[in-house]
């Protein structure tokens, strides 16, 4: 018999309510996968309030706390602490929130987390909008996209604003630990999730999750979008430790954008010249993340 | 049982260090600031060994308290005014997950324009988030209600967050003596909670899921009965207190003079204190009159208010904040209480000391005679500084 | 979300309000409820075709895809929802999306 790639225990179960091909099941279960059975997770308003199922049924083999829509970050404090002052030192405690939850009315308790360094983590599943409540942009919807929000029509262009550089944010509060990860590379995901394991402090994980009704694909190709996002560096795999910036995954050299842009209803209506601007821009991020790594 | 001389502030640090909570966030407001800078002092020495998260606004205090509930931690915060008015949501969160968090609350006037002054408005406003909510008159009854509402809030029938609010400056910068229980005395009648039961790791439980209309219901009225259980639980409690310590402070709604009283006024909180007097100088001079003091807000305390309104003819209410479009919260209250009765009282309901205006014997005084002699409006605010005749334009 | 999973509390038996726990707190585990009914399309494997790469059961966002003792991968058709990461994952090609 062939070695799995990734740890054999399921922490997710199945019949959970989410969409066909949703990526962030994929996420929790890679995330739980690595943790392991000590994980409790503080879970706010996200798609995955709804995944999780509804009462009497829960989809986790571990303990799942909803708390309101903007206070994960605080949620996982006072878990954290709470588990201190008890004697439950082996518990690992997990905030996991969409983009919205997390980069735009979760960002105050995300900062408070972060700056007050609570040893736990924090999940961020990122399907670039609100999904729960039926495609509306958020701050890390990126530039073109369409959403319910910011439509293509007559006089719209889809999102007329950039994506938040979320890791950016976090980068500033100088955790313990960061990394981006993608459900399409399975094993890197988990060597990351294994490594917030060993450090202490707050760790942030940047999960990309890609969303098939939202994002306007058919199902099946959820993971070969996930591929694309970090192949055409639309989404690259990099972790910062102690500061230090380093690149999970390099590429000799990267696709060009408009494959990942194409393959999605969402960016259906971008123009060459649109495709090409959006194509310099994650140039310039790409280089600016390698310069990154240089400073060491 | 050791004497000190205590703020309303510091009564309520001194309790929730005595509860030995396990947990404690909190964000600095005025007048409240002081309660959790001794807490801070408190775990800095070791006195208390608990967790301090400095969280980064009351919203998240809040949160973080509810989360360590959960977790079956003993969780103690503290606010004032716009601290409590963001933590809106969350309040509904604490009852909803029935989580027993303990707060503490300085009643001050919200803005704009901006107050720091006593003004019942920020407590008020959160009668329908499931909080027991009890007032205090002085410093002793901040720590007594404070150890109580610990006990109560964690009672297994209970399972309900708690707030014992005291007045902005009257108590909670203004010293008195106060009796503080022993560690021993308090760990007999507190002990430290029992965790069992609540979320652990390693089981596929989930607190709070999405419900549907099938059941969501039947949680609220769960809610809601645990909330009138509340009541009775207090009265034992109340007793347990009373044995440990000797001191009692009579109920949800302890009366004084009223037996043969031709009207009574209803007061929250220190507004009390001075009224007690007025009351002793207005029977030196013949008028019999009588004071009750709404002790307890949630639950309201229906029972007693009835008991009361059985034997007396004209009863006024003070509230120290108006709900606006309506009236004061506790005149509605009480009259809706009373609304099946055989006996009705008179009511009339006197909205003052709004932002911190000095409720004076002489504004009392003034309520008591316009009970007795039975006029003016329904619901009057007759400490306004009105012109004295209307002045009449061309 | 969709409307499948709004009869998920119907696998248990609380009806009223004196059988339910005072907090809210869901403990059944959510696999008893089926989400085959979700499906159009159905993996069928070949197991001719098969390396034991376990790529489909690494994607599945469903937890959908066992793997029995000899080592084969197989669909758990309760909740296999039909979305074909597996098939359209499968390296050699070895699973095919069938419409039921
Ligand atoms: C205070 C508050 N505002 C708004 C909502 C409504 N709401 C629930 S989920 C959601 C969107 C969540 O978006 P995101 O965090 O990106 O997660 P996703 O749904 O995409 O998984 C919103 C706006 C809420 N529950 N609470
Ligand atoms: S809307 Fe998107 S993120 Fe939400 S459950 Fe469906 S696929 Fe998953
Ligand atoms: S079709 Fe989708 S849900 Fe079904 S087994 Fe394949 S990956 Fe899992």
């Amino acid at each position: 018999m062939a070695r799995l790639t990734i740890p054999a225990e399921e922490y997710m179960r199945s019949g959970h309510s989410a969409c066909p091909g949703c990526a962030a099941t994929l996420v929790m279960r890679y995330v739980l996968k690595g943790l392991g059975p000590n994980a409790i997770v503080t879970l706010p308003a996200c798609c995955w309030t709804v995944i999780g199922t509804p009462f009497p049924t829960t989809a986790l083999n571990v303990p799942i706390l909803d708390c309101a829509f903007e206070a994960t970050g605080a949620s996982v404090s006072g878990l954290r602490a709470a588990a201190d002052a008890l004697g439950l030192a082996d518990v690992i405690v997990v905030g996991f929130a969409g983009d919205g939850g997390t980069a735009d009315i979760g960002l105050q308790a995300l900062s408070g987390m972060l700056e007050r360094g609570t040893d736990a983590l924090y999940v961020m599943y990122d399907n670039e909008a609100y999904m729960n409540t039926g495609v509306q942009r958020s701050g890390a919807t990126p530039l073109g996209a369409w959403t319910t929000t910011t439509p293509v029509d007559a006089t719209s262009r889809g999102k007329g604003e950039g994506k938040k550089d979320v890791m950016a944010i976090v980068a500033a509060h100088r955790p313990a630990y960061a990394a981006t990860v993608n459900v399409a590379f399975p094993e890197d995901f988990l060597k990351r999730v294994e490594k917030t394991k060993t450090i202490r402090g707050p760790k942030f994980l940047h999960a990309f999750s890609p969303c098939p009704p939202g994002w306007r694909y058919p199902p099946e190709k959820t993971i070969a979008i996930g591929r694309l996002a970090t192949d055409t560096n639309s989404f690259p795999l990099y972790e910062i430790e102690g500061g230090k910036y380093r690149i999970t995954r390099k590429l000799g050299r990267a696709r060009p954008v408009a494959e990942y842009l194409k393959a999605q209803g969402r960016f259906s209506h971008l123009t060459d010249a649109e495709i090409a601007a959006i194509q310099s821009e994650v140039d310039g991020r790409w280089a600016r993340l390698l310069a990154l790594e240089t400073l060491g | 049982m050791p004497r000190m001389v205590l703020s309303g502030n510091y009564a309520q640090s001194y309790a929730a260090k005595l509860a030995r909570v396990h947990v404690i966030a909190a964000y600095p407001i005025t007048p409240q600031t002081a309660i959790v800078e001794k807490l801070g002092e408190f775990v800095a020495s070791g006195e208390l060994s608990a967790q301090f998260i400095k969280v980064e606004s009351e919203h998240s205090a809040l949160q973080a308290c509810i989360s360590a509930a959960a977790l079956g931690a003993r969780t103690y915060t503290a606010t004032s005014s716009q601290g409590l008015l963001l933590m809106h949501e969350l309040l509904h969160w604490a009852s909803g997950a029935r989580a027993p968090v303990v707060m503490g609350v300085v009643n001050r006037a919200v803005a704009p324009p901006w107050s720091i002054f006593t003004d019942h408005t920020d407590t008020v406003a959160q009668r329908d988030t499931g909080w027991i909510q009890f007032y205090a008159e002085s410093n002793q009854e901040v720590l007594d209600t404070t150890l109580m509402a610990f006990r109560l809030a964690e009672h297994p029938d209970v399972l309900l967050p708690a707030m014992v609010t005291e007045d902005a400056f009257y108590l909670s910068h203004t010293v008195e003596p106060v009796d503080v229980p022993t560690q021993d005395e308090v760990d007999e009648f507190l002990p430290r909670r029992d965790v069992r039961g609540l979320i652990r790791p390693g089981a596929g439980v989930r607190l709070g899921s999405f419900t549907m209309p099938d059941l969501y219901e039947e949680f609220r009225h769960k809610i809601a009965r645990a909330m009138e259980r509340s009541a009775e639980v207090f009265f034992e409690i109340e007793d347990d207190y009373h044995r440990l310590t000797g001191r009692h402070h009579g109920g949800p709604l302890p009366t004084y003079r009223v037996d043969d009283a031709d009207a009574v006024l209803m007061t929250m909180g220190t507004a009390t204190t001075t009224a007690r007097s007025v009351v002793d100088a207005l029977r030196t001079r013949g008028n019999r009159v009588g004071l009750a003091k709404l002790r307890a807000f949630r639950p309201f305390p229906v029972k007693e208010v009835r008991q009361l309104a059985a034997t007396v003819d004209r009863i006024g209410v003070l509230d120290r904040s108006f709900t606006f479009g309506a009236a004061g919260a506790a005149f509605t209250e009480v009259a809706a209480a009373l609304y099946p009765e055989t006996h009705r009282p008179a009511l009339k309901n006197f909205v003052a000391g709004l932002g911190g205006r000095d409720l004076t014997p002489k504004v009392l005084e003034g309520m008591f005679k316009a009970l007795l002699k039975g006029d003016g409006p329904e619901v009057d605010w007759p400490d306004l500084k009105r012109r004295a005749e209307v002045v009449r334009h061309g | 979300m969709s409307p499948h999973g709004h009869d998920a509390h119907k696998a248990t038996a609380y009806i009223t309000e004196q059988d339910l726990p005072e907090r809210p707190l869901a403990t059944v585990p959510s696999d008893v409820i089926k989400t085959a009914s979700w499906r159009t399309f159905l993996p069928v494997i070949h197991l001719e075709a098969c390396t034991k790469c376990y790529v489909c059961w690494k994607f599945c966002p469903d937890v959908a895809i066992g793997i029995d003792e000899a080592g084969w991968p197989v669909v758990r058709l309760d909740y296999c929802k039909g979305c074909g990461i597996c098939a359209e994952e499968c390296k050699p090609r070895a699973i095919d999306m069938v419409k039921e």
